[in-house]
């Protein structure tokens, strides 16, 4: 059984399980999947700054901060214990073009020459945490949600708004990845 | 206490996110240069169960454990679903991470994304000082 669960799991079994979390949350207490929220009460938290963005009452979401918290946990024990043996396997094509971009090890989930602290201070590690990251925070607040709040949870409950919002994402990420990521890997060269 | 419940979810949604792949760079790539099902799979699954469930609870007017209603909100229309979801997309490509799974990947060991967590929370402060210019309370 162990030996199984430490396969990386179909996509069947994921989408499943990710589904789940919209009534479970429900079921929990009436609240809404949507984890980019967290990133808004932590700011509301730590540094509100007098904005009024920011002046709500942050302890009454303090549930998020509980389940990002546990989302970090789960990361680790999955890491800790149930890390699948074998190499990641990777769609053929992929890897080639990762390849000529210049990324060299396909083992684990993240490729390593660019996710390892010692990229922190160079050109590609600002790129890929610095900007990244940025563009990740402002662009889901400004859309009023992320993958979870407006994919999963938005076109659950029907909401044609988050059926646009999901296809600018769509839309960004094609961009990004197509047109943007062979220009930016070619500049950390 | 009463939270204790969400880290119980959240963990086993962590889980999830990692043998799942959701977490991995390289099957957001993926996704994005069209070669491989796996994310459409997962999301497009999520999606159905997702509205299962809500179609269930309205329909049956089915309640919380603890005897709650269970409320919906409809979400109102406003350019920054297209403007920003272009902008989140642009960055979703970059981190290989939606904000859920930048939490899974600092778990997982990749202890370096907690820079991409805190310029994402930079990000959403950023917004926040910016919102009453561009953002919907502004239209």
């Amino acid at each position: 059984m162990i030996e199984l669960i430490k396969q990386p799991w179909h996509w069947l079994a994921g989408g499943i399980m990710v589904g789940l979390t919209v009534p479970a949350l429900l079921l929990l207490g009436n609240k809404k999947f949507g984890i980019s929220s967290s990133l808004r009460d932590i700011c509301a938290m730590c540094v509100p700054a007098d904005i009024p963005f920011f002046k709500y009452d942050w302890k009454k979401k303090v549930w998020n901060l509980f389940f990002v918290a546990g989302i970090l946990i789960g990361g680790f024990i999955a890491n800790r214990f149930l890390q699948n043996p074998n190499d990641m396997v990777i769609a053929q094509k992929t890897q080639a073009i990762l390849f000529q971009y210049g990324v060299k090890d396909f083992t684990g989930l993240m490729p390593a020459d660019i996710f390892s602290w010692h990229n922190l201070f160079t050109l590609k590690g600002f790129i890929f945490f610095v900007i990244g990251g940025f563009l990740v925070g402002f662009g889901t607040r400004y859309a009023g949600g992320c993958t979870s709040g407006h994919s999963i949870m938005g076109l659950s409950n029907l909401q044609w708004p988050s059926l646009v919002a999901t296809m600018a994402f769509m839309a960004g990420g094609f961009i990004s990845a197509n047109f943007l990521l062979p220009v930016i890997f070619k500049l950390i060269q | 206490m009463k939270n204790i419940k969400y880290l119980v979810v959240g963990i086993f949604f962590g889980i999830v996110f990692v043998k799942a792949e959701i977490i991995s760079w390289f099957r957001i790539q993926e996704m994005f240069q069209l070669t491989s099902f796996h994310m459409y799979g997962v999301i497009g699954t999520a999606v159905v169960v997702g509205m299962i469930s809500v179609f269930l609870i309205k329909k049956f007017n089915i309640k919380t454990f603890s005897g709650e209603a269970i409320t919906f909100e409809d979400k109102k229309f406003n350019k920054g679903q297209i403007i920003g979801g272009l902008i989140f997309g642009v960055g979703w490509a970059i981190t290989g991470a939606c904000p859920g799974p930048l939490f899974a990947q600092i778990g997982s060991g990749f202890g370096v994304v907690i820079i991409t967590l805190l310029s994402a929370i930079a990000g959403t402060w950023v917004y926040g000082k910016v919102s009453h210019k561009i953002g919907p309370e502004n239209e």
